[in-house]
């Protein structure tokens, strides 16, 4: 085969599309394009054993597979701009990148807080060399932390500063529960007690509106007006996708790229998207297209968007059964894990307790017109357990229709 | 083929397990145990479990 396909963005989903396309009898060029300096790592444990100092970075590089061996790697630059119908991308040292075939990769960055204040002091967590900044800033003695965001992040973030000995660590939300948009009331409670008993302070149901200091942050001021001394602020408030390279190409950009469910963008064939930028339909659900922000989505999406474009490039047709991941997630926090299967955000109206007790390990089950559509288990091995055998089951049950 | 497990890398989320239970399983405490030198026919699935392993802890050699 003849021809080069290019990835946009080297981060994992990145690696995974370049290895799938191998994996998929692809055997042209491919060049994977990525801003950062580094070649793919695992992120989660950015927010926990690299800020803890126990994971050098070396141990976070995904092993390279043989069979890509030859992909061309161009680090530290960015695709800037691209011409669909041409087949063209541009890169910020001003070259152009013709293509036969494009992944669009490029992942998220974190959104930021538009308020007043200074800037200096204030952290995100998404790359190798934030969670760095971050981790000498948490080890400067009795550094007081404010955490903006109770999502996932921002409570791993919490848990870790407390291990690491920090004396006051809050976390601030404008909703009342820490991680109560994707898990409910039910483990928002069970969590925030959790966080509470270990050290971790909360300031909920209050936004921030601005941030005091002069050159660096000294506080922030909550919307009723409080301020909370602070000497590092980690901003975990969402992220948005990095797509401004594709404007201009008629594309749905509304919340990542969207997709189809062969996961192709833009009705193009020689265009495919891959992790969490991909907002695709999942056959598994109800046939609204979503953005996933979980770790095993980009290896997933890799996967079936591989077949799809290697199948177009060697001129036949994709397999046409549609995408159907069934997603997952876990989440350390202090001593305890949260396991994840399906999709509970869809089930938070009908949340039950399959098994345990919120107080100690719990088996939660989310549903839909008395249907399970996700479980959550809260705790050690036995809801572990408890939901690997839910996992079986929500395997087995048929799509959700519209 | 031969499967190495990083154990001090491994935290037992048991994604291997769903990916090639041939290989991988979890003992009655919840930790990983394996098979080092599973039949050549199972290495699409353990390539897979190495893949899902959030701790990138799995091996393949040979």
């Amino acid at each position: 085969m003849t021809g080069r396909v290019v990835v946009a963005g080297a981060s994992m989903g990145g690696l995974r599309a370049a290895e799938q396309l191998r994996a998929a009898g692809w055997t042209g060029a491919i060049t994977v394009v990525g801003d950062e300096p580094h070649m793919p790592y695992n992120r989660p444990p950015l927010s926990k054993e690299v800020l803890a100092g126990k994971a050098p970075f070396a141990s976070l590089a995904f092993t390279p597979k043989a069979a890509t061996a030859d992909v061309e790697w161009r680090l530290g630059t960015r695709v800037v701009a691209s011409r669909l119908a041409e087949r063209t991308v541009a890169l910020d040292d001003g070259s152009e990148l013709p293509y036969d075939g494009l992944v669009v990769a490029t992942g998220m960055r974190p959104r930021r807080l538009r308020c007043p204040g200074p800037l200096a002091g204030r952290h995100t967590v998404r790359t190798i060399a934030d969670a760095r900044e971050l981790r000498d800033e948490l080890t400067r003695p009795a550094a007081r932390v404010v955490v903006v965001g109770a999502g996932f992040i921002g409570c791993e973030v919490a848990a870790t500063a407390v291990g690491l000995g920090v004396r006051e660590v809050t976390v601030v939300d404008p909703l009342p529960l820490p991680m109560v948009g994707p898990l409910g009331d039910l483990l928002g409670r069970a969590l925030l007690r959790r966080h509470e008993q270990r050290g971790v302070r909360f300031a909920l149901g209050t936004g921030v509106a601005g941030f005091e200091g002069e050159e660096r942050v000294t506080g922030v001021v909550l919307s009723d007006g409080t301020v909370l001394p602070a000497d590092v602020v980690v901003e975990s408030v969402g992220s948005v996708a990095n797509t401004e390279w594709l404007d201009g190409n008629g594309l749905d950009l509304t919340d990542g790229v969207l997709t189809d469910e062969q996961l192709r963008v833009g009705g193009r064939p020689e265009v495919v998207a891959v992790g969490d930028v991909a907002r695709f339909p999942n056959a598994r659900y109800d046939g609204v297209s979503r953005r996933v922000e979980h770790w095993s989505i980009p290896t997933d999406t890799a996967k079936h968007a591989a077949r799809t474009l290697a199948a177009h490039l060697a001129g036949g047709r994709p397999d046409p059964a549609p995408f159907a991941p069934l997603p997952t997630f876990w989440s350390d926090q202090h001593d305890f894990r949260l396991q994840s299967f399906g999709a509970p955000v869809l089930g938070l109206d009908d949340v039950r307790v399959l098994d345990g007790d919120p107080a100690g390990d719990v088996l939660v089950g989310y549903h839909v017109d008395g249907r399970l559509v996700g479980v959550v288990a809260l705790g050690g091995h036995g809801a572990a357990m408890g939901a690997a055998r839910c996992r079986a089951q929500l395997l087995k049950q048929p799509a959700l229709t519209a | 083929m031969k499967v190495v497990v990083d154990m001090n890398k491994c935290q037992d989320h048991g994604q291997c397990v769903f990916a090639a239970p041939d290989v991988f399983s979890m003992d009655d405490d919840g930790h990983l145990v394996h098979v080092s030198d599973p039949d050549d026919t199972l290495r699409d699935e353990v390539e897979e479990a190495a893949d899902v392993c959030p701790l990138q802890a799995i091996r393949i050699e040979g």
